[in-house]
This record gives C-alpha cells, structure tokens and sequence, in this order.
C-alpha cells in the first residue's frame, strides 16, 4: 500500500494514525480506553510518577531506605534480580525454535522474544532509577573499564543484549510497518542473533548470581555458595519457559481479539510441550540445589531460621511447581501446567529477592525490620510494571506478535 | 611501658613525595589516549605480556612498601579527638553535637557520607568500669573489594596502601558497598545531582607528602601507629608477645580479606566489637576468578557447539526436502 514512495502528507498521516489507533477513530479509541484495568493503572501511575518525579529531583533519600548497609533494595531485587531471569524468554525460545528447530512452537517464538525484549528494557529502567547519576551509564563503556568486575560484564551483556533482542524482534515491527526490504535483512540476521543471544544469555544470567559471590560472610551461607552462577543460570532456563506460558495465557484470555486463529488453537498443546521443557529445568535446578548445599555441607544450617525458610523455598517453591507441572504434562492438562507455571514464576522471584534482599545481611541486628521497603519504593516499583505492562499490551494489540501479518505467513 | 611512637617510618622513608598519583589527577573527561591504552591494554596484555614476570604476577602479594595503621584497642579513651580531626582535616560537614558529646555512644554508628570515622563504645568482659572503644573506618584492603566489585574502575589501590576513589568516574551503582566486608563506603543519598561514596583516604594527601594521618597524629593516647604495614605486623607481633595477658594473639586485617593496610590488637575477642570474623582470608576477588575465567570459554566454545547444532538441524531439514524429492520423482516414475 505504501511502498511507492510517492505517499502524500495526508496519505502518511492517515496510515500512521490508522496504525497507531488500530483502524479505530478518535472518539472510538479513548472510549474503548475505559475499563477497569486501565482505571486501576492510572491510579497507580498518578501516584508513582510524582514520586519518580520528586526522586529525580531531590535525590535517592527521599525513595529509599538510603541505607548505607542496604544499598540496593526492592528496586533492584525485583527490577533486576527477577526481570532478568523472566526474560530469558527471548534467547529460550530462539534457541528452540531456530537452532534446535522445534518448528511447532513458531507461534509462540514472536512472544518470547517480545517479553525478554521489555524483560531487559525495563531492568535497565529499573536500574536508571535506583543508580545514583543514571545520565552516566554510559560509563562502563567509554570513561572507565572495571575489568575484573563481574558488573562490568553485566553492563556490556545487558547493553548488547538489549540491542540483540531489539534487531530479532525488529521483523514485526517492519511487518507492522509493511517494510519489505529492510525486513529481508532483518530475516537474515535471525541465526547470528541468535547465537549471539546464547553466548551473551548464559553468561549474564550466571554473572547475576556471581556478583554475590563478592559477599562472603554478608550473604546467607545456605544461599551463598560457589554455584550461584550456575544456580541462576539453570534456574532462568525454566523461569523463561514458565515465562512465555505465563504471558501466553494472560494475552490468550485478556487480548483476545490480538491474538490470532493459529496461536489459539495451538496453545493448548504447546503449553504442555513448554512444560515439559519447563519440568526438565526445574528437576535440574533442584538437584543443582542440592548438589551445592552437599558440597559446602551446609545441612547443619537446615534447624536454623534461615535454614526453614531455605527449606520452604526449596520445596515449596522449588520441588512443589516441579511436581505440579510433571502432574500437568502427564494429565496432559494444559491447565494444571499453567497452574504450574505461575507458581514456578513465583518460585524464581521468591528466589531472587532472598538472595538480593532477605538472606543478604542476615547477620545485621534488626535484620528483617530494615528490608521492609518504604512505600514510595513499593509505589516505584508499581509503576514501572505498570508501564511495563501497558507498554506489552500496547505492541501486541499492533504489531504481528501473536497473530501473523497477511502477506507474512510461513516465515 | 615504652612510648610507642605515632610514625614508624622515618621521613626519608617516603619516596614517592612528588611522584605522579595515578588515577587520581586527569580523570575528570573522557580523554582519548587513556581510552586507546586503556582498550591496548586490556586487548594486548593477554598477548605481550612480560615473559620474567610472568609466574611471578600470579603470586602478587601487593604494593611492598605500602603504609598502614595499627590500632591497638587496648589503649584508646573514646575520647573522639580522632573523629574531630579528621573532620577539619578533609573538610566534612560539621556534626549536629560536639565531638565532646559523649552520648553518641548510647547507639551504634558506622562511617557516613558526613563521617570518615567514627569511635563506639563496648563493654568490657573483663572490667566493667572501663569500657572499650573501637575506631572504624576504611580498612584499605590488599585486594580490595569494592574495587573488585567497581564497573567503571573508580577505586585505585595506591602504591602507598590508602584505597581511592573517584567521584567523577563513578555513576552510584553502589556495588562497592554491597562488596566492602567491612560496612564501610557510604553514600550521600541526598543528593539529587552530585551523589557519591564517601569514605576514609588514609589522609593519602599527607602521608604522600611525608606526613601521618589525621586520626593518628591527633590521637593522645598513643592508639593508632602509622608506618610500613610489614612494620606494624613486627610491631604487633611483639606488642603480644611480650604481653601476652593485655592481647589475645590475634591481628585482625593482617589476613582477613587477604590483609588490609589498617589493622587492629585488642584484648578481647573481635567478634564481640562487631568486627566481621565470618569473612575469608583469602582477597574477596578470588572467589570470582573461576567465573570469570569462564567467560572467554563460553565465547570461543558456544559459537562453534550451537553453530554445530544449527547446521545439524539443516543438514536434517535438507536430507528431509531430497527424501521428499525423491519420493515425488519416484511416484512419477
């Protein structure tokens, strides 16, 4: 329709807003804006961005504990810690899909790499926030190399990661825009990506866990160990397939119309394909678990406070999904798996905010009275998954994510 | 008993009175060579590195000559004259009270973004009428780990011992903080424009230029001696030796962390003046070498196994279009 190149002015503006109100009018749009969901989020943003607003301009004091001996809190335990492995979505299902070729799952492959798209944008979002001079975060690549640092690495991976995810998920937005020949290049990129997306994935999901390796003795010992790296990377394998089951049911029931006849009727089946992958992680994670807590022989800790609650989170949060989800794929019930899919994603947040916040300076008197985090962190936190959340469903209402683009089929 | 003294170190010790400091002038832009030795540096090293020195880096014990503290706890008053010189020596904020205010030691306190230092006081198991006090400030480690833990290589470990950093590289990740096994840098959250960590110097501007530390120069009771830190190990060792009934036989910061420059004799236990004695005595960068070691494998080795898997996958998909080729031709036939 458009690719003449002789498009008029009024032409562009009526594609461009055709695009962008998804073939509605004006008046039909902001009615359609009216519902509940949205209602609640705006009161939660009515509240964050002023809070957002007042951090920026009189500092982190006013956001945050300003704790010197907990300085990073809910921001980054949840922000970072936790959006990181819920978005290892995109290399997940990239690596099945184009290397391991499991074709069957092509309708979920757009999604996955969607959400670990937004994953990492909104991390670093995140990050911006809690960082004390957030204009320089350039800085690890240009002002100064902290080579042997582990978040130097974290720097660089997320920065091209980030960059990586944009260019696999750039098909749909030129297929959105109805760009053909850009789109070709886009096409070809598509391994090289991908592999590039395996290295950068494997090494930034362990170096998460590996940052704590620099706190001996501040970290709960149940928690800290020599695996940590490899205890969040593992783990961040069935977090990702948990992940694209979580957000394919939630666009499958509350964005209906996006959504096409292929993705629907496939679903189903692929959920329960997705929790088979998702059971082989979580039995390998907890064996890993196991296998770090035998080899720094910290079984002697298990009757401790710390040690019950590492206990529940083990089996309740670990062992318990896992059984769930083998209930589920065996039943072959896509609901029970779903069922074990929220649960196994709330296992991995569970996990990583005791690492970053609850296990981390367990051994400071008053310990559990100061990780409580002040309401306008919460209120922070809230908003950017707001956005976050509105930001989703805004390109999947749009753009070919989870239906196909006439004219676009088979690729 | 003897007067041990503030110095141990004759003037003519100090050396490096008006060599360049590195890392800490000229690092206030971006400049272009520092990027091209820094980028040589960091591609080359691995290619050109010196061949005599080569087994002997992996055995690096640290700067040789580098300066240190003792603070023997034994002998300090809680009289704060330390805090207050410390200070006007570095220009921090006034505090709300008095260095003579004794009741900030009803609480607990730790370095703060306005504080280099501070004094707390602890009871005393073995005579209650007299209670000890303990300093706290920078430890400025061998291996430091908030150096470790810095992206952006804000902290420089000195040649004289004092742990650096620089404001101007850093952008408030705070990792530093999260890594420092002592509680020490902090940060001033108040600010909205220009916040950064805070911590202890070792007065690196006057022991470059010859001179001690604030703390130690201030202190009346003969506390914290300043001096080559393999001095003050010898010190150390014989202030317990020849009385072992005022010591236990412990030098807290001679290995903890790997060694760090201050160091501390007390007469009783550390743990019960809330010294960390959990933290391992090997440098806290050591327990990430494995990890990063691994990093340039998963480069080299990933590319080729999933590179692998790729053609592994086409090679199937073609034997699968000739099979069905060939079946075609074969019902034409």
């Amino acid at each position: 329709m458009n690719h003449n190149g002789t498009l008029s002015k009024d032409d562009f503006r009526s594609w461009f807003m055709d695009k962008l109100l998804m073939g509605m009018s004006w008046p039909e749009y902001a009615g359609k804006l009216l519902t509940p969901f949205n209602i609640v989020a705006a009161i939660i943003l009515s509240i964050g961005i002023p809070v957002i607003a007042v951090r920026f301009i009189y500092g982190l004091a006013t956001a945050t504990h300003a704790s010197n001996e907990y300085p990073w809190g809910i921001t980054l335990g949840w922000g970072l810690f936790a959006g990181v492995p819920l978005s290892a979505t995109g290399f997940i299902m990239g690596t099945a899909y184009y290397i391991f070729g499991f074709k069957k799952f092509k309708p979920l492959v757009r999604l996955g790499i969607l959400t670990g798209f937004l994953g990492y944008l909104f991390a670093v979002i995140y990050l911006l926030t809690d960082i004390g001079r957030p204009w320089r975060i350039y800085y690890p690549m240009i002002i100064g190399f902290g080579t042997a640092s582990v978040l130097f690495l974290v720097a660089w991976h997320v920065a091209t990661y980030l960059t990586v995810q944009f260019l696999e998920f750039s098909e749909a937005i030129l297929e959105w825009i109805k760009s053909r020949r850009v789109y070709k290049w886009a096409t070809m990129m598509v391994i090289g990506m991908t592999i590039a997306g395996i290295i950068l994935s494997t090494l930034h999901q362990s170096a998460l866990g590996a940052m704590f390796l620099l706190t001996p003795g501040k970290l709960h010992p149940l928690w800290f160990s020599s695996y940590i790296p490899h205890l969040f990377l593992s783990s961040s394998i069935y977090a990702a397939l948990a992940m694209v089951i979580v957000v394919s049911t939630l666009a499958a029931r509350f964005l209906r119309s996006a959504a096409g006849h292929t993705f629907l009727e496939s679903l189903d089946s692929l959920t329960v394909g997705l929790g088979k992958g998702a059971c082989v992680g979580i039995y390998v994670y907890f064996a890993l678990k196991l296998v770090a807590l035998a080899h720094d022989n910290n079984w002697y800790l298990l009757n401790t406070p710390y040690g019950k609650w590492f206990l529940l989170e083990m089996l309740g949060f670990v062992l318990l999904p896992a059984l769930v989800l083998t209930y589920g794929v065996k039943k072959y019930s896509a609901g029970i798996v779903r069922f074990g899919a929220f649960y196994a994603v709330a296992g991995i947040i569970v996990n990583r905010i005791n690492v970053s916040v609850i296990a981390f300076n367990w051994n400071l008197p008053d310990h559990l009275h100061h990780i409580i985090p002040p309401w306008q962190e919460v209120s922070i936190v809230m908003t950017l998954a707001t956005i976050h959340i509105l930001i989703f469903r805004w390109i999947l209402n749009r753009m070919p994510v989870i239906r196909e683009e006439p004219g676009y089929e088979g690729h | 008993m003897a007067k041990i003294p503030k110095r141990l170190a004759p003037k003519k010790y100090i050396e490096n009175k008006d060599s360049e400091t590195p890392e800490r002038e000229g690092t206030k832009g971006f400049n272009r060579r520092d990027f091209l030795k820094t980028a040589a540096v960091v591609g080359g090293s691995a290619l050109i590195g010196s061949y005599a020195t080569a087994s002997a880096s992996k055995d690096l014990s640290g700067w040789p000559d580098r300066y240190g503290c003792l603070t023997d706890l034994t002998k300090c008053v809680g009289c704060r004259s330390c805090e207050k010189a410390c200070n006007e020596v570095n220009n921090l904020p006034k505090p709300e009270t008095s260095f003579d205010d004794g009741s900030v030691f009803k609480e607990k306190r730790r370095p703060t973004a306005k504080a280099y230092t501070v004094v707390n006081r602890y009871k005393n198991p073995k005579d209650e009428g007299t209670p000890i006090y303990r300093k706290v400030q920078c430890n400025h480690c061998n291996e430091p780990a908030c150096a470790s833990a810095c992206p952006i290589h804000a902290y420089t470990k000195t040649k004289e011992g004092a742990v650096l950093y620089d404001p101007e590289k850093c952008f408030g990740c705070r990792y530093c903080m999260i890594a420092c096994p002592f509680y020490v840098p902090a940060y001033d959250y108040e600010s909205a424009l220009e916040p950064k960590i805070v911590k202890c110097v070792m007065c690196y501007d006057r022991i470059k230029t010859g001179g001690i530390p604030a703390c130690a120069e201030a202190c009346p009771a003969g506390t914290i001696t300043f001096g080559k830190r393999k001095d003050l190990i010898k010190l150390a060792r014989k202030k317990i030796a020849e009385t072992p009934d005022r010591y236990i036989d412990h030098i807290y910061g001679e290995h903890e962390a790997g060694g760090t420059s201050w160091m501390y004799i007390s007469g009783v236990p550390f743990e019960q003046l809330d010294f960390p004695t959990n933290i391992p005595n090997r440098p806290i960068i050591e327990e990430t070498k494995g990890f990063l070691g691994a990093v340039p494998v998963v480069f080299t080795v990933w590319p080729a196994l999933f590179g692998m898997c790729y053609a592994a996958l086409r090679h199937r998909e073609t034997m699968e279009e000739d099979k069905d080729q060939n079946s075609k031709k074969g019902v034409e036939k």
